[in-house]
């Protein structure tokens, strides 16, 4: 992946890269929708067409789930169903609702693909659920384009640097 | 050691399972999944005397290589020598127990123990070199410095198993009839089956048992699952959910002998090997028409109607499950105690499969499977909350496996198929020997 990235040169207005205390925001208030379960309006962050992965635990960036067993690798369809999912009485492992803290960290802009601005960051994920918690923890690689003054998500992909999935069991949340 | 875990008095004997054929009444005792002299006494009546799956021939593609894994909570080695001999060995240096490899896979002429530098030979030969009048002379003569070889390795199918026990029996006889789901699998490809890259190891707050239960358990599925049966009606259409009773009424049990059981069915889902659905666009149809025909020329009409068309969940006693379902899952697990379990799960497919159908293969995993899957999660869910009901136990004891007992023919949705597996369990936990 990192090969196909490039310098910023003369992209147009929705690859330009902003601020990185632009992307911090962003990646701020993305993190309260989600902690605050107001997933319809995290959802509408993402560009139609938009991917949501997370490869298994350890995996490397350059994993593809063409050909590697991930634990999600949503397409938009795919996606719009796991947020009409948790909003279910029937997403058993979420209900009650788990209570989660994401903190975001270690920003950096990588560069510019034809898709968007290439984002990089570290993240640190707590789920409390009938007195177990447990914490995940990666790295969130994103594409992201400029529209007018919002960010859209093109790509997202939550990379656990974990050794394995022990003892959290599942990813029944959105990372 | 037979009083230790034992629950109840039953006709003068002490029983963990109540078996009453006659009336159709099957019950477990919930201390089974509470007690830790229950999980000592599986360790040596089962784990420890059972064959358990190590691996997949596909995963060791060349002479030399090698991967790690814990099977039946021990670490072994598993690899191919030189010649390309596959070999399972204990994986603790002979010298002093550390770890030979500490990586997860390889490819390695010899293993260096990283404590002391004691070498092996990738066939076990201790091939250490150490200045003469340090050892005796025929220090490594009696190959008690050799790396420890997993007593047994047998391979059905491309599927390797081990044992611990010496005396075990053939794994072609302890397969029974179970080999037959090996051989169906086995022929869904003209070039043979491969593990696809990338596996899902995660645990479970649960005793072990519940997650065999839970794999072959299709009366669960509507309940636990219906957010994904809702996807499915939205993915495939209003087919999801006609016939229901009439599929029902087609699927049935397979008893394989030695508690290996498992269901057969026509799901609702579509099936990377034959059963199109319109989600996946007419190149697909055209691309899983070929894949029948084939098939068909390959091994008849009849018996590719049953590869192709059918669904399977099948148990291999003591802890293999393999649900050639909406994909295909190879999923094995171990107790670490008596409330937790240690998953490990592949994804299994024709070799040489093209990107795109590889791509719906795996897209149709993680619709139902794994723990991200619109599935799994729910039954992970299920089964730490049956766990915590099992505090109650002292006042709750039993847990009902009854249902469809008295029928001639189980169906999926009935529970005979469990009680295939408890039968293996009891008749093992309960021997003298």
């Amino acid at each position: 992946m990192s090969s196909a990235i490039s310098k910023q040169t003369d992209a147009d207005a929705t690859r330009r890269p902003l601020s990185r205390q632009a992307y911090e925001d962003f990646l701020y208030q993305e993190a309260a929708l989600l902690d605050e379960w107001r997933l319809d309006e995290w959802f509408a962050l993402f560009e139609a067409g938009a991917t949501y992965e997370v490869p298994t635990a350890g995996a490397s960036d350059e994993a593809d789930s063409h050909d590697s067993l991930f634990y999600i690798a949503d397409d938009y369809a795919r996606l719009g169903y796991r947020v009409e999912r948790l909003k279910k009485t029937g997403a058993h492992s979420e209900f009650p609702r788990s209570i989660c803290t994401r903190l975001i960290s270690n920003v950096r802009v990588l560069g510019t693909t034809e898709q968007g601005v290439v984002l990089n960051c570290k993240f640190v994920t707590y789920r409390s659920k009938d007195n177990v918690t447990h914490t995940f923890f990666g790295h969130h690689r994103y594409v992201l384009a400029n529209d007018g003054d919002a960010i859209r998500i093109i790509s997202k992909r939550s990379h656990l640097d974990m050794s394995s999935l022990r003892p959290q069991g599942r990813v029944s949340i959105i990372l | 050691m037979a009083e230790v875990f034992i629950p109840c008095e039953v006709d003068g004997t002490y029983r963990l399972i109540l078996d009453d054929r006659k009336s159709g009444l099957f019950k477990v005792a919930r201390r089974a999944f509470t007690d830790p002299d229950v999980l000592q006494r599986e360790r040596e009546q089962i784990f420890d005397r059972c064959w358990l799956y190590v691996g997949h021939a596909s995963e060791l593609k060349a002479p030399n290589d090698f991967l790690t894994r814990n099977v039946g909570g021990r670490d072994l080695i598993f690899n191919r020598d030189r010649k390309g001999t596959y070999q399972a060995f204990l994986n603790t240096c002979p010298h002093r127990g550390a770890l030979i490899a500490r990586e997860k896979c390889g490819n390695a002429l010899g293993f260096k123990c990283f404590y002391h530098g004691w070498s092996f030979n990738n066939n076990g030969k201790y091939s250490t070199r150490t200045p003469i009048g340090v050892y005796p002379e025929n220090f490594s003569a009696d190959c008690s410095v050799d790396l420890y070889r997993v007593p047994r390795l047998e391979v059905y199918k491309d599927f390797y198993f081990v044992n611990f026990d010496p005396n075990a029996i053939s794994l072609s006889a302890y397969l029974a009839d179970a080999k037959e789901m090996l051989d169906l699998l086995y022929e869904q490809s003209p070039d043979g089956m491969e593990i696809i890259g990338g596996e899902q190891q995660y645990s479970i707050r649960a005793n072990w048992k519940l997650l065999v239960e839970n794999s072959v358990d299709g009366y669960h599925a509507a309940e636990t699952h219906s957010t994904y049966f809702e996807y499915l009606v939205d993915s495939v259409g209003p087919s999801v959910t006609e016939n229901m009773e009439e599929r029902i009424a087609r699927s049935h049990v397979l008893s394989l002998g030695n508690g290996h059981a498992a269901i057969e069915q026509q799901g609702p889902w579509g099936r990377p090997i034959a059963r199109w659905i319109p989600a996946w666009g007419e190149g697909a149809r055209t691309e899983i028409t070929s894949l029948v025909s084939e098939l068909e020329a390959r091994v008849g009409p009849q018996r590719a109607e049953r590869i192709s068309g059918f669904d399977r969940n099948i148990i291999i006693f003591p802890n293999l499950v393999i649900n050639d379902i909406m994909a295909i899952t190879v999923r094995t697990f171990f107790p670490e105690a008596p409330d937790q379990l240690n998953v490990t799960s592949w994804a299994l497919a024709p070799k040489g499969e093209a990107r795109e159908f590889r791509k719906r293969r795996l897209d149709n995993f993680l619709e139902f499977l794994g723990p991200g899957g619109f599935a799994t999660p729910d039954d992970v869910e299920a089964l730490e909350s049956a766990q915590r009901g099992y505090r109650n136990q002292q006042y709750a004891p039993w847990n009902d496996i009854s249902r469809g007992m008295l029928k001639a023919a189980p169906a999926v949705v009935d529970e005979e198929q469990m009680r295939c597996f408890w039968r293996e369990w009891a008749k093992r936990m309960e021997s003298a020997e």
